[in-house]
């Protein structure tokens, strides 16, 4: 029984390893903020982070996360308050919704590298994330938020180091 | 009362049907209405008119408004509590919003069902909700004032607070509740008579108030129908055959699927209510074992009917049939249009064709289906309860008032969720394995068992007279007819020249505030594509193709007179006769949306154009005034580049600002979208796009600017989720030509066929 390392839990699930780690994380582990959108790598709404990286996960297996740390909507942050979810609702960015975990995790692994992109960056990084009811520029909006907010808190923090 | 009632609302059963209702039932004081009863009883209505329930408020003061509306992303729960918490007086941070099961008590108030479509919920619940609201407020105040042995004319009521300013006495909503006062009771004439505010008065409407949906949305815990996960159920895949409609099963081989560890069960099913034909669906104990057993399945079919028909061969029946003098029937008749056009000066005219397209939601087709005792409970979002139900009580074999229909947020509907396919799959799986299923289309069966948007072919004939005046207008609209599909003749509109009903949803628009003193619309149902493709209601409707005709015809027809095509619009939509009101107010909207967008006042880069288009979507009676200026840059090559869509839209009133610009910006890349780069197609009776790869949606990188100018003129509210998606595309085709001289006439457009208009 392959044993998933996510959300900071060490859970074991009852599949077979060449079970999509999607179908693992929702059915098994009943996490259903990962959404099932194409099952084929096109439009992203199932997209978590393992080891950090943004993947897909209707086409990562659980024999690819072995050992690996495996990230969802759900562990994000402690509270929804990742500064990317407090700017989803600052901007008030979900119309349907069903894209959005999908969304703010493509997002996350963009800001944690680069904190201060341009719109170019993010338009390149988010575009393999559909979204059917056509939310873009207030995604874009939120990243930029979101990453404002994280420098300054992080220059807030620095500022606050003592020397 | 049946057991279905009970099931759904144990506290609310017993109240009394023909009065406003206040009591303080167990929960707190629940607060409903007696609906109107209205075409409830043509439809497929689960059983008789029950008193509407619309909010409860709980000792707590908490206030949870009932939306019997489906929630796709237009936040109409939310705006449902919006306006109550007007009236009510409550506090928003105290609202709550819960979605209706399909008991009729929650049907809409105007149309007698519960349907969400053709941007209505806004306009046609809003002086429900509103009255129930001020109801409520009036119950809360008489007990207020009971308690506190003050009279109830010098009380105040604000963020959810009963003040009585003199004595500085106060109770809030939680006491008055608590306190089991509020006993007043409204029949349907004191619910008619309550004087409602005056907008000078709103301090709710008109306030982008925070969307209770919104967080939700942000963390993974929204529930959407795929979410559903009920004690020992199993999953079903479903395996659809290569023709889209007419196949059937001849046998299933399940030998190799057996071998899929935690399968259970093939089931083909036996679908009388007609939505699908030939599916089979694999159980097993989990999804991707579901998925597996259905690979496995060896399926044999008889491709039936359809086997061989292609998009090309419903256009070639399209033309056929526009060709006959006899064909269809008439959705407007006025004037002599042959006359006129014979003793034109001069005649323009020409054809357009719109191709299928599909509505691919994000979130894929499912249901979830639990037998428990009598009871057959579904688990799916949807926007059409009242049909869906009865087609799942079909598939079940049982009457209709024992399903019960535990609605979800919908991950997406733009009409697709209107139909009911997923129900038959899950309902009979759970029939055969004697356990709730839960059937997840993968988005292949979501793409090629779509209820698309119909191919339409238009043919348009003007004429104009020695002062280049438009005299004459004949316009054919040749479709499959999605409504019709329904059965329910409520849906159906009489035809002018009397020859029986016909799909209205296939020619709104068509019916324009434009003065055209002979004026024809017909209706032509190709039977064809109605049968190979069975259609349904794509965001927008019948406006999204009849608009993309009249809208670059009367283009052209300026093009063809040598006059500014903006100009031209605005000597058309001059108010005379049946046109007036709607027609100046059209004409403000584009010129609104001609001041935002700068229009005509400089000189743009060679290769650059911009054009207009104005629209009164949805239908003439519930139309929303909407005008866009599109910019776009063609190159040589016949590529175009949108550069910025300007977009102006009358709403009447506005109930959530914020709200209405997302939608009409949503909508108006959607119009973007099916304008540039959404085509299906049909070959060997099947669709041929299976996912993103190949039928493919407007992404980030492709978005352009939206500008929005929204128009609050103190009008009733009208909806905002579907107008601007069909201005879209003719503005763009109308830049094309201003920026190139090519003349596009069919949808999607494509750089070939631009490219080949310009060598013209």
């Amino acid at each position: 029984m392959p044993t998933l390392t996510i959300n900071g839990r060490s859970l074991s699930v009852d599949a077979a390893n060449d079970t999509p780690l999607l179908w693992a994380i929702r059915e098994q582990l009943q996490m259903t903020g990962t959404k099932f959108g194409c099952g084929a790598g096109l439009c992203g709404a199932c997209t978590v982070h393992v080891n950090g990286e943004a993947v897909r996960s209707c086409q990562t297996m659980l024999s690819d996360v072995a050992g690996k740390k495996i990230t969802t909507i759900e562990g994000l942050s402690a509270k929804g308050d990742h500064p990317l979810q407090k700017a989803w609702i600052a901007e008030q960015v979900p119309q349907c919704g069903y894209c959005q975990s999908g969304q703010i995790m493509q997002a996350a692994s963009l800001l944690s590298k680069n904190p201060n992109p341009t719109k170019e960056e993010v338009v390149a990084h988010m575009d393999g994330n559909l979204c059917r009811c056509m939310t873009y520029s207030r995604i874009q909006k939120a990243i930029m938020r979101a990453a404002s907010e994280m420098r300054t808190a992080s220059a807030t923090s620095t500022e606050r180091r003592p020397t | 009362m049946n057991e279905h009632v009970k099931n759904v609302t144990p506290a609310t059963a017993y109240l009394s049907r023909r009065s406003f209702l206040v009591g303080t039932a167990a929960t707190g004081l629940v607060l409903g209405y007696a609906g109107v009863p209205g075409i409830g009883e043509a439809l497929a209505a689960p059983s008789n008119f029950e008193p509407s329930v619309w909010y409860a408020i709980s000792p707590d003061g908490l206030v949870t408004v009932t939306c019997g509306k489906a929630d796709m992303g237009q936040h109409i729960a939310s705006t449902m509590a919006q306006i109550v918490a007007e009236e009510l007086g409550a506090k928003w941070s105290d609202m709550r919003v819960n979605l209706a099961s399909n008991d009729p008590k929650f049907n809409d108030p105007v149309l007698g069902a519960q349907i969400t479509g053709g941007s209505w919920s806004t306009m046609m619940n809003f002086d429900a909700m509103s009255r129930a609201g001020a109801a409520g407020r009036m119950a809360l105040t008489e007990g207020a004032a009971a308690a506190m042995g003050v009279p109830a004319s010098e009380l105040t009521v604000r963020d959810s607070m009963i003040v009585h300013p003199k004595s500085k006495k106060q109770m809030s909503f939680a006491d008055v509740v608590k306190s089991g006062k509020a006993t007043k009771t409204f029949t349907p004439d004191e619910l008619k008579a309550i004087k409602l505010k005056t907008p000078d008065q709103y301090t709710m409407i008109g306030v982008s108030v925070p969307q209770l949906d919104i967080p939700s949305k942000t963390n993974g815990t929204a529930k959407y129908g795929i979410d559903v996960m009920l004690p020992g159920m199993a999953y079903g895949a479903v395996v659809t055959p290569p023709v889209r409609f007419g196949a059937t099963v001849k046998s299933v081989d399940d030998s190799a699927a057996k071998k899929v560890p935690g399968f259970i069960k093939a089931v083909t099913l036996d679908d009388k209510t007609g939505t699908t034909s030939g599916w089979v669906v694999a159980v097993a104990s989990t999804y991707a074992n579901a998925k597996k057993a259905a690979q496995a399945l060896k399926i044999a079919y008889d491709g039936g009917p359809n086997a061989k028909v292609s998009s090309e061969s419903l256009l070639d029946e399209a033309k056929r049939l526009q060709k006959l003098e006899d064909s269809g029937q008439f959705f407007v008749k006025d004037g002599d249009p042959a006359a006129a056009l014979g003793s034109a000066a001069k005649v323009v005219e020409a054809e357009y064709t719109t191709s299928i397209n599909i509505h691919a939601p994000l979130e894929p087709m499912n249901a979830t289906a639990e037998f428990k005792g009598d009871i057959l409970h579904i688990y799916s979002g949807n926007q059409f309860a009242t049909r869906s139900g009865a087609i799942a009580a079909g598939a079940a074999g049982i009457d209709p008032k024992f399903v019960v229909m535990h609605q979800m947020w919908l991950g997406g509907g733009f009409g697709r969720r209107l139909d009911a396919d997923m129900m038959i799959p899950a309902v009979q799986a759970a029939k055969a394995v004697g356990k709730p299923v839960k059937v997840i289309y993968t988005r292949e069966n979501d793409m090629t068992m779509d209820f698309s948007r119909p191919l339409t072919y238009q043919k348009v004939k003007a004429g104009v007279d020695g002062d280049g005046k438009l005299v004459a207008l004949s316009h054919d609209v040749v479709s499959a007819w999605p409504t019709a599909r329904w059965g329910i003749p409520d849906f159906l509109t009489p035809s002018v020249d009397k020859k029986g009903p016909l799909d209205s949803f296939t020619v709104n628009g068509a019916d324009f505030f434009y003065t055209v003193p002979n004026h024809y619309v017909r209706a032509i149902k190709n039977e064809l594509a109605h049968n190979a493709t069975p259609s349904g209601q794509l965001r927008s409707v019948a406006p999204g193709w009849t608009f993309w005709a009249v809208e670059s015809m009367i283009d052209e027809i300026a093009a063809a007179t040598g006059k500014d095509p903006a100009q031209f619009r605005i000597s058309l939509l001059d108010g005379a006769g049946k046109n007036d009101g709607g027609a100046q107010r059209l004409r403000n909207t584009l010129l609104a949306a001609m001041g935002l967008s700068g229009y005509g006042t400089r000189q743009l880069p060679k290769g650059e154009g911009m054009g207009v288009a104005c629209v009164s979507s949805q239908e003439r009676a519930t139309a929303s005034w909407t005008a866009c200026v599109a910019h776009v840059a063609v190159a040589p090559s016949g590529a175009v580049t949108v550069k910025k869509l300007t977009v102006a839209t009358d709403v009447g009133t506005q109930v959530h600002p914020d709200n209405i610009r997302a939608q009409v910006e949503g909508a108006a890349l959607w119009g973007l979208s099916l304008a540039m780069y959404e085509k299906a197609t049909l070959k060997d009776g099947g669709i041929e796009q299976t996912n993103f790869d190949s039928y493919t949606p407007l992404r980030m990188s492709q978005t352009p600017e939206v500008a929005i100018a929204v128009i609050a003129n103190g009008e009733k509210a009208t909806g905002v989720g579907e107008p601007a998606v069909t201005v879209v595309a003719p503005a763009i085709g109308n830049a094309i030509f201003n920026a190139s001289g090519a003349r596009v006439r069919a949808l999607p457009i494509t750089a070939e066929a631009v490219k080949a208009s310009m060598k013209a």
